[in-house]
């Protein structure tokens, strides 16, 4: 945030120092009916298990889907920070800004089918 | 050497080619693998042979019998070729939605293809080939996602050329499908030099994925799991359907005529070269462009081919 003029709106009012910002959060048919059908949806951290941890705050009936009772992600889930599974970066601490694209995926066998993008 | 006994006897020993004009990063040089130069035309026929060989000492596999393999192209082309020359029958369970010319390829080669839903993508044929072969324990199931001498072909032979060609390599980057080619290649220059650092492309899995009713169908190949894959890969990084084709048209800017995957591929090393001040990526080019021809990857209009790519298996 350094340089840059940040125009705090009300609504943005709940956002801590510590860093913590809205992304957008996509999520993979398996987990829509959590999200009254959305597809994507807004959730607030500074890291990708802050927002985890909103998105399970928001949509209670999600808990242990990614993230399990102990902590970890869950066997078959992969969560990408833009293009980068967080698996490889620093996992749930991988840090997000509010430029980013938080994205949930099952894990599947190589080879894609019909694709989104 | 004047010639060679066996079409077999060709596999493998690839050339190593540099594309560094494609770099974004002047000080960061690219070698390309080019895979399409097997007999059969992938990365494939390395495995095919190893995991046959294999099956052949150990006794699972005997003199005339059928093997079912679920591929979406590649492996089950490699395999055709190889049973075709030894003497097997072998049957593919193959994803509806693959280029006609994968299709076309395992006819030549004589095998059987058994059709798996395309909406259901890889994980449906792996799915339909384990049922198929519990139905039928006369069958030989090699099982590319779980078979050691995947991961051992490229241990042996991949990365030991890569080594033997280039040792100031410092970041490998390949397609993760089975894994195999990451694990073995990986491990093999992680032993040699610690520091080579190891990226994973994958394909956007898009709405193939919509078929899942539950997160525990999700499917992780038993051989990255075995090999402690998550622990031996540094990155892992989706690229988009249409910047795979992007640089699959780039990479005929030096020459290399490669499938969709090789595109995809190089884009991540375009993205890891622009990451790093300085190294030697190598990258693997898992195929020719010949199979992909129908797709009009490389002269059609790049929505039309984008929107058409996704809805076909190029992995």
């Amino acid at each position: 945030m350094v340089g840059k003029t940040v125009r705090i709106t009300s609504d943005q009012v709940n956002i801590s120092l510590e860093g913590s910002v809205p992304v957008e959060v996509r999520l993979p048919t398996v987990l829509r009916q959590h999200a009254s059908g959305r597809s994507s949806v807004s959730a607030s951290g500074s890291t990708v298990g802050e927002v985890l941890q909103d998105l399970v705050q928001t949509f209670p009936s999600m808990a242990g889907q990614v993230v399990t009772p102990d902590g970890t992600l869950h066997k078959f889930v992969n969560v990408y920070r833009n293009d980068d599974d967080v698996r490889y970066l620093e996992r749930l601490d991988t840090k997000v800004s509010d430029t980013d694209v938080i994205t949930i995926l099952p894990a599947v066998a190589g080879g894609t089918g019909p694709a989104r993008r | 050497m004047a010639y060679y006994a066996s079409v077999l006897d060709l596999i493998g020993n690839t050339p190593l080619v540099e594309v560094s004009a494609l770099s974004p990063n002047p000080d960061v040089r690219i070698l390309a693998k080019l895979e399409g130069q097997n007999p059969g035309g992938s990365i494939k026929d390395r495995i095919a042979l190893s995991m046959v060989e294999e099956a052949e000492k150990d006794g699972t596999l005997k003199a005339g019998q059928t093997l079912i393999e679920p591929s979406s192209g590649n492996t089950g082309i490699g395999l055709a070729m190889v049973c075709r020359l030894k003497g097997y029958r072998l049957k593919i369970v193959l994803p509806a939605n693959v280029s006609i010319e994968r299709r076309q390829l395992l006819e030549v080669w004589g095998a059987e293809i058994i059709e798996s839903p395309g909406d259901e993508g890889s994980n449906g044929a792996v799915r339909m080939a384990g049922a198929v072969a519990e139905q039928h324990p006369e069958y030989a199931f090699l099982y590319q996602y779980g078979n050691q001498a995947n991961p051992k072909a490229h241990y042996e032979g991949t990365g030991p050329e890569i080594w033997r060609d280039c040792q100031e390599v410092t970041h490998f980057v390949a397609g993760l499908g089975t894994s195999g080619t990451l694990l073995g290649v990986g491990r093999f220059l992680k032993e040699r030099n610690p520091a080579v650092q190891l990226w994973a492309i994958e394909p956007p899995t898009g709405e193939m994925v919509d078929g899942l009713r539950n997160l525990d169908d999700g499917y992780i190949p038993p051989i990255f799991l075995d090999n402690d894959g998550s622990d031996l890969l540094d990155r892992k990084t989706m690229v988009g359907t249409r910047e795979s084709i992007e640089w699959t048209r780039r990479l005929t800017d030096v020459g290399v005529f490669g499938g969709i995957s090789s595109g995809a591929v190089m884009a991540g090393a375009a993205r890891c070269a622009s990451s790093i001040s300085a190294g030697v990526v190598v990258i693997v080019v898992a195929d020719g462009g010949w199979k992909y021809l129908s797709t009009g990857a490389w002269t059609g209009d790049l929505d039309a081919v984008t929107e058409r790519a996704r809805h076909t298996i190029y992995f």
